[in-house]
């Protein structure tokens, strides 16, 4: 589905963030990305979510070689990768509700058409009772939850969760947990950006981690 | 206790209650799906309403400027015509002079002319009432050697050929001057010109800093706005709808603060123009109606203010545009 063959890339000038990076994301896998913090952890994930042009070596995301990805064909591409972000990037003059229907009202969609889809992937995050309440007003959890939501609204094919237990308690973290490896069992692809090592030793998962800028995997 | 009359008689009453609750929570349902989606550009920050205010300002300052420009180079355009539409004959008194009969040959040739509309003599009583501020009341004109004028009324559309009339006088009068005001008027169509050109200067600098004003007032409201762009951008809106939504946002928002701005100057205009009517024949309306003429700015003036309200919503839909774009292309490197 995404593969990186002999990626680097730096950031103008500097010095080399990720270099010769290369490893292979298969359909309904489900992987840690980890490392100590300054890594390169978001910068990778950066580059899977197409925010960055790799300086060196080749990616393909679906069948698609990044270069060749023009900007009016990069939307389309985006809505079938999925993004948690570490701090949510909720917006904080909607509702829960708009916020995880985003995705589909930026797309023109009718909201009586997903209305029913966004009510039940709430109650399946267990937001269904805080469905019409502001982010400011909830908490660490179920912003993190909203975020989830949000990322799956359009059924991507890969999810991208950058700390996604960074601002939660270990029960909370746990939870969260769960509800990716669902996720996965249901078919999407998951990375799991994370420096949790008890995380990481709830689920015997592949685990790719970044050092210096290279990556080692651990099948 | 009821009794079961009583029972009977609420039976109805109690039905039509809950019929009605249920309405209205049918309707209270309704309502919340009907719910209208919150924008998805955040209403007006702190920002958003000084930017508003800014562009109100601004366009107030502007209109008045363009309205000000309006006004002068109407009341110019208005003495040049005034004063070019008379030219006067002068007739100095010389020995042996009949002046009666000079005055009546002068207007006769005046007269002839094509493009003359009329030619008047100034009769004594008038002359002596023209030299009353300086030779005083009870003057006795044939007592001095005071020279006549005829007055003549030219077509401003068709001017006569003032060369050939001045030669055809100089023969029928030897001492008559012909005086087509072409010395004042050439003076003030200069002083027009140049005070319309400085007033135009003016005006293009206000536009100008009009224009660099709310291009910053706008980014300035855009600067907190980033965080939405950026939301939207990962969602998988595609730019133009992300521009789009802004674009539609600020242009409301340019609009409502410069209709509030041109609606003030036009108030402004408008009630100097019901002032100066008001006081038409007082010392301080003939004053400033010499001045600035009625003070309305007349239709011109009005599209101009009406021009100039558009021009500013519309850069701060284009500089939002820009903007949104600038910042797409910031996170996409």
């Amino acid at each position: 589905m995404i593969r990186f063959e002999n990626v680097g890339l730096r950031y103008g000038m500097g010095p080399e963030v990720l270099r010769d990076v290369s490893f292979v994301l298969p359909e309904r896998s489900f992987q840690f990305l980890s490392g100590p913090s300054g890594t390169g952890k978001t910068t990778l994930l950066r580059l899977l979510f197409l925010s960055l042009k790799p300086t060196r070596g080749l990616i393909t995301i679906f069948g698609k070689d990044r270069s060749r990805i023009t900007r009016e064909e990069l939307p389309h591409i985006r809505r079938r990768i999925g993004v948690v972000f570490q701090d949510f990037r909720l917006l904080d003059h909607m509702t829960t509700y708009e916020n995880v229907a985003l995705p589909l009202r930026v797309r023109g969609r009718e909201e009586a058409s997903y209305r029913a889809d966004v009510v039940e992937l709430l109650k399946w995050v267990g937001l269904g009772e805080r469905m019409h309440v502001l982010p400011p007003v909830l908490s660490g959890g179920e912003k993190q939850r909203a975020a989830i939501a949000r990322a799956l609204i359009e059924q991507p094919r890969i999810l991208l969760a950058d700390e996604p237990t960074g601002n939660v308690d270990p029960q909370l973290a746990r939870r969260l947990l769960r509800l990716l490896i669902e996720l996965n069992r249901m078919g999407t692809a998951v990375v799991v950006a994370t420096h949790d090592i008890g995380l990481m030793d709830q689920v015997d998962a592949r685990r790719m981690v970044l050092s210096g800028g290279r990556l080692e995997i651990y099948d | 206790m009821t009794s079961p009359k009583a029972s009977r008689l609420l039976l109805p009453a109690a039905r039509l209650k809950e019929t009605v609750s249920a309405g209205i929570r049918q309707q209270a349902a309704r309502t919340l799906e009907r719910r209208r989606l919150t924008p998805i550009v955040p209403p007006d920050s702190i920002a958003g309403r000084a930017m508003v205010l800014v562009i109100a300002i601004m366009t107030f300052l502007s209109c008045l400027t363009l309205g000000a420009v309006t006004l002068v180079r109407d009341t110019a355009a208005a003495w040049q015509t005034e004063i070019a539409r008379e030219a006067t004959i002068q007739i100095k008194p010389a020995e042996g002079l009949d002046m009666e009969g000079a005055l009546g040959r002068a207007r006769a040739v005046a007269a002839s002319y094509r493009g003359v509309r009329g030619a008047t003599i100034v009769d004594r009583a008038a002359t002596a009432r023209l030299l009353e501020p300086w030779l005083g009341p009870g003057l006795d004109i044939d007592e001095l050697p005071v020279p006549r004028l005829v007055i003549v009324t030219i077509d401003p559309v068709e001017r006569p050929d003032f060369a050939a009339m001045r030669a055809e006088l100089a023969e029928a009068v030897p001492s008559a001057v012909l005086d087509d005001h072409r010395g004042w008027v050439d003076r003030l169509v200069a002083m027009a010109r140049t005070t319309v050109t400085i007033g135009m200067a003016v005006l293009g600098l206000m536009l100008s800093a009009t224009a660099l004003t709310v291009i910053f007032a706008t980014r300035g409201a855009m600067a907190g706005n980033g965080h939405v762009i950026e939301v939207l951008h990962f969602v998988g809106a595609e730019a133009r709808f992300i521009a789009r939504e802004f674009r539609r946002h600020f242009l409301i928002a340019g609009t409502r603060g410069a209709a509030a701005g041109g609606a003030a100057a036009v108030i402004v205009f408008v009630v100097f123009s019901w002032w100066s009517s008001r006081n038409v024949a007082t010392p301080e309306g003939d004053q400033t109606a010499a001045l600035f003429g009625n003070f309305s700015i007349g239709l011109s003036g009005y599209l101009g203010v009406a021009l100039v309200v558009l021009l500013i919503a519309g850069l701060t839909a284009a500089t939002s545009h820009f903007t949104v774009m600038a910042h797409l292309k910031r996170i996409e490197t």
